[in-house]
This record gives structure tokens, sequence and C-alpha cells, in this order.
């Protein structure tokens, strides 16, 4: 049994982490996300839940990181200035390991920049972002059902691991109405949490939560951890969509909005006699570098094409995946700017064209 | 009757105590150096103390209990 | 004979890493004894902020969160809607709560957040190496006010605990000191009342005590408590600012 709806990609992120259990949710205004903050402002309370409008993103990601140590499952948005606002606290909740999910609906920058979809936050996202040796599961999704499904998946990731998880979304998935199916009981898997502080009542000792290790051996002892953790996860939680990869010729990278546009044009370029496929990463970090170089190995394969809304981020990690089995081309448009069909489907034939010869 | 205690190894010799004993009878005994390098405070007469708790009220490390 | 003083159950057996005479040290007795005294150790959550005190979830033996710089208001925050039966507090230097923190503090008093702030006020900053505090008197010679805190350039000190009483939120603000057997017992029924206050629900209670930096003032021990009593208290008087007539 479920129920069919159509609804806002904002709002569908906000009904989802409800449904996930969400209880606490910090937060503050900034376009194009802001409906997420109105949909929790609305409903929370409906579930028993929190909802607090802070002073500031620095403010409520500090109030997230206070939420989780307690032991909530906590969410927090916002889009690309007020994530740079939240990355001390980001680095903060992943030296004291605690579970979050925060959802950047990316704008285009730098600077203020402006209110339209972008993918200019991809470094900033899977490179750290913050200060220190870690990084968040980063999760792209590229349909209104798909906001649902890894949003409540997210919660789940960000519990198991004892991690943050960014759900990397845009402003088209975010202002735009599809169809989403729910499911009536969603299966939550809250572990126990004895390292919360909840008052040390019935415990032996008192739980502290820290990010702070002053001597050296120990904060080094601490990384290690975080690194078997990032390698743990690294092996088990990759996901990506491949589409035609079994005898494509030219080999599209795209994410989110990016990828949407692509599909139709995979469709179009076959008509013509080009055999395209596509690498959809679902998780930017961890990458799925694995298939990129299995599928950069095969003999098919001639060339990659990424397509993103920035000057050139994921295409990096594409290339370190390549590893320089074969060319991977660029094509990226910027300012809130979309790519159209006609000028992927124009790369796609000068790169026949080239890998034809 | 009363007594005061000093846990030698807490005391940082930073004379807060000597400075309120309304009786005068705390000193930092130049005799003698704690683990840490500090003249730990003392009492120089127990028979003088009155309980009134104002040197161990003072003391920011917890030094000293007192009985009565 | 029976003990009438001795170390508070709500201090773990760490000892101390302040400075000689540092009042910090007091400050954080007072707090855990109440703590213990009144039954609410296992019960109570508390956030560490950044500064001298950055590490003090080492030395209270409830259950501890270490804050970012400034932060303290807003991670109590989200501790406290998650345990709202439960105690909690923050334990501020002036470069956190009035510096880098302003915008929390504000915001969580005006919220009117059940929780307890214990802003520790000793105009200068401990343990980046005594730069000039938004505390700091006029004249005050720190690290970054060489020549003596000039106005023109500088500023002037700020009032927090006036500031705040102008919020609704706040329910009661007091300022002490521990310069003395009289100011450290008054400061501990502040403490006390402020910890009734929460538990009430009635809203924000905040105490600020005025304390010393004999370190980065540069005088011994005894002589910073006169400088405290001379030169703090006439900037920043003793006294109960907002909840004057509450019963709690």
């Amino acid at each position: 049994m479920s129920k069919r709806v159509l609804m806002k990609g904002n709002e569908v992120i906000a009904e989802a982490a409800m449904r996930a259990g969400c209880r606490f949710y910090f937060g503050y205004p900034i376009t194009p996300q802001t409906e997420i903050m109105h949909y929790m402002a609305l409903m929370m309370n409906k579930v028993g839940g929190t909802f607090v409008q802070a002073e500031s993103e620095v403010a409520a990601i500090n109030m997230v990181y206070g939420a989780a140590a307690a032991g909530g499952r906590v969410l927090t948005s916002s889009s690309s200035p007020g994530i740079s606002l939240k990355q001390e606290g980001i680095s903060y909740i992943a030296g004291a390991e605690l579970p979050a999910v925060v959802v950047n609906i990316v704008r285009a920058g730098p600077g203020l920049g402006g209110i339209l979809p972008a993918q200019g936050d991809y470094f900033q996202a899977t490179k750290g972002g913050g200060h220190g040796d870690y990084y968040n599961v980063v999760i792209a999704p590229a349909s209104i059902q798909e906001l649902y499904e890894l949003t409540v998946e997210a919660f789940n990731i960000a519990d198991k691991y004892r991690i943050l998880v960014m759900i990397l979304g845009d402003g088209t998935l975010g202002q735009m109405m599809e169809p989403v199916s729910y499911r009536d009981n969603e299966p939550m898997v809250i572990p126990d949490k004895p390292w919360a502080v909840t008052g040390r009542a019935g415990r032996t000792e008192h739980n502290t939560i820290t990010s702070i290790y002053i001597n050296p051996d120990d904060l080094e002892a601490k990384n290690r951890e975080l690194q078997d953790k990032y390698s743990v996860i690294k092996k088990t939680e990759v996901r990506y969509e491949g589409l035609n990869l079994e005898d494509a010729e030219i080999v599209i990278t795209a994410y989110g909005t990016c990828s949407r546009i692509c599909r139709n044009v995979i469709r179009q370029a076959s008509e013509e006699g080009i055999r395209v496929g596509m690498i959809r990463p679902i998780t930017l970090w961890p990458f799925p570098s694995e298939i990129i170089a299995e599928v950069a190995k095969s003999e098919k394969t001639k060339a990659f094409l990424d397509i993103e809304l920035n000057a050139g981020q994921m295409v990096e990690d594409v290339r370190l995946a390549v590893n320089g089995c074969k060319p991977v081309h660029f094509y990226g448009r910027m300012g809130g700017n979309l790519p159209s069909q006609k000028e992927i489907l124009d790369q796609i034939r000068s790169i026949h064209k080239e890998v034809s010869k | 009757m009363a007594k005061v205690s000093f846990q030698d190894d807490l005391c940082k010799g930073c004379g807060l105590c000597v400075a309120v004993c309304p009786k005068a009878i705390i000193v930092l005994d130049k005799e003698r150096l704690n683990s840490k390098g500090y003249h730990p405070a003392s009492c120089t007469d127990q028979t003088k103390c009155i309980g009134c708790t104002f040197c161990a009220v003072q003391c920011p490390d917890s030094v000293i209990t007192v009985e009565k | 004979m029976a003990i009438v003083f001795q170390r508070t159950e709500g201090l773990t057996q760490k000892p101390f890493h302040y400075c000689p005479g540092c009042t910090h040290g007091i400050i954080h007795r007072i707090i855990a004894e109440v703590m213990s005294e009144t039954g609410i150790l296992d019960h109570t959550i508390g956030v560490s902020s950044v500064g001298c005190t950055y590490n003090n979830y080492e030395y209270f033996a409830c259950d501890m969160v270490q804050a970012a710089h400034g932060r303290a208001p807003a991670v109590a925050t989200g501790i406290k809607r998650v345990h709202p039966d439960k105690m909690v507090f923050t334990y501020q230097g002036d470069g956190d709560l009035a510096s880098i923190g302003t915008a929390e503090i504000i915001h969580a008093a005006a919220r009117g957040e059940k929780i307890c702030t214990f802003f520790v006020n000793n105009a200068v900053y401990g343990m980046t190496s005594g730069q000039m505090a938004p505390t700091s008197l006029l004249g005050q010679v720190t690290t970054t006010s060489p020549f003596g805190r000039d106005a023109a350039v500088q500023g002037y000190p700020i009032n927090v605990s006036e500031m705040l009483a102008t919020l609704t939120g706040a329910v009661y603000i007091e300022r002490v000191t521990v310069t003395d057997f009289k100011n450290i017992q008054a400061a501990k029924r502040a403490v006390a009342k402020a910890f009734r206050v929460q538990q009430q629900g009635l809203g924000f209670a905040f105490v600020e005590f005025l304390s010393t930096c004999p370190t980065n003032w540069g005088k011994e021990p005894v002589e910073s408590l006169t400088w405290l009593k001379e030169n703090m208290i006439p900037q920043y008087p003793l006294g109960v600012f907002k909840g004057k007539d509450l019963v709690v």
C-alpha cells in the first residue's frame, strides 16, 4: 500500500525526513530551499517534533550538533552561501562523529551569486568544505521520487555510521513538482545510542561529546579511526545508475538535474547512430570510481563527456578514475543556466567525429 | 575545635587562602615544594583554626578539607 | 569532628589546568556543588565552550558536550529541545560569549530557551594569550591594545547583563563575583536560583561572574582580586538586572 501525490521537491524532502523519524529541524531561510523550512514549521508538531527558526545558518548547524549529541534524529537545510557558513559546524560534527542530515539546494555562486540552479558546490561537499581530514556522505538525487527514497536512506546511513550525510540537490529539483509514491510504514533503522548525552543517570561514567584531542598521538589515532570508517563506507555505500553501458562508445558522466537532460540526449544520439551511455553517480562521496575505471578500460568506450552546472568539478574525479585510459571531455554551464539538449548533442557529435577518425 | 588539611599536590601556591584566613594561620611553606614545583599552603597553628572555611571556599583547586 | 567542607562530587578527580589563583576554579566548583547538592547532577548536560575552559567537560561530572567558539547557546538549544526534562547549562568566557557568540547568546535569550548560561567575564582573552576582549576596560593594556584601550579606535566595553536584560525571554539575570567568602556564597545562591528558574520552565537564566586573570593582567593572584574590585566593579556593577521579584 502506498500513497501517490504530486509534490514540490523541497516539500518532499521535509516529508521524507519526518517519515524517516526526524523529529528536530533547525534552519534559516534562504532561496531556493525555504519551502523545506515552511513545511517543517507547519507539520513538525503534527508528529510531536520540534521546529526552530535559528538566527543564522551558523546557529542552525550548532543546534544540529547539540541535538545529534543528545541522540536526536535531526535535519537542517540551506543553500550554497548558507552551507559555507555551516562548514565549521560540519567539521565539528565529523570530528565528534555525530549523525546528522544536511540538505544543500545548490544555487549559482560564488558569493551571493544568483538563485537559479547550479552544481558549483561539488568540491565543497565532497572534498571536505570545512577544515581537517574528514568526509561526509554526499547523495545526489535526480528526481522527486529519489528525493524521498534517498532522504530516508540518508538518516539511516547517518545513524549507521555516525556520520553527516549531505543531500546535494539544486534549485530545479527543489522547486519542481513530480508524482511521488510514499510507503505507508517506513522501516526505520534507529540504533541504540549509548554514547549520547542524556544525563548520566543509570550510567557509571558521564558521557562527553567532543572533537578535541590535544595530544597528537590521540588525535592521530582518532583520525585513523575516522579513515577506517570511511574505508568501510567506500566499500559498501557506493550508489550509481548506469545507462547503456554495454555498448556505449561515448559515456556521459552527470548527476542530478544535468543527468535528466542527458537521458533525452542519449535517445536522440542513438537515433543518429551514436552509441551513448551514462554513468550517473548517486553517491558523490563515496564516488563510483570503480565502475568508471571498469568502463574506461573497455574496448568499446572511446571517450567520456562530463556535463555539469559549473566550471568543472566532478570531472576531476572522473579523470582520476579514468586514469588516462581514454579522453575525458567537459561541458559546463554556469550562473544558473542549464545546457540545452542541443548543446549537449553538439558536443557528442563533435566527439563522435573525432573518435571515428 | 577545627582542623584543615591540604592535598599538597593539588596546590598551586596562589596564596588566596593565605590572604583570606581571618586568623592569619595559613602560609605557603617555603621549606617544601610539591610535585608541581609550588610551595604548598599549610596551616601554621591548627589550634587557632575556627573552621570558618574561608580558605577552602576561596581555593580554586579544592585543595582544602575542613573539619569541625 | 565532622567534615564541613570537602571537594564536591560534582567535579571529577582531574586536577584543573588553570593558572594559579585563576578564579575559574572557584566558579567551576560552585556550579558543581549546586548540581550535586540539589540532586540534579545525574540529570544535567553541560556545554563547554572555547577558551581556557575548552576542556571543562573533563572537570564537571555530569554529561558534557564541547561546542565551537561562541556557539554554546545554540548547541544547548539543540540539547534542551531533545531533552526538555533535563537541566542544560553553558559555561562561556568573554571572547566566546561577548565577541564571536553575540548572536547566539542574544537569540537564545530572546527565544527564552530554558537553559542557564554561566558567563565568566575577566576582561581579557586568556587562552590565546591576553588579547583585548569586548569587556576590556578603557585604558586597559592588553596584547592587542598595547597602548591601553582607546575608545576612538577600539570602542567601549560591553555590559552583557544589562544588554540581555532588555530581552523578555531572559527572566533572571544577575552579576556576581568571587573575590571573597561573602561574594562566593552570593554567587553560589545565584547559580542555584538560575537552575531553579530552569527547573520551573520560566525562561532563560543568566549569571555573569566577574573573574580574575592573573597571568594576562600581569598581577599576582591576590593583587588581581583587588584590581577586580577597584576597576571592574565600577564598570560592571554587581546585582540583579532581571527577575528581582522572581520567587523560585
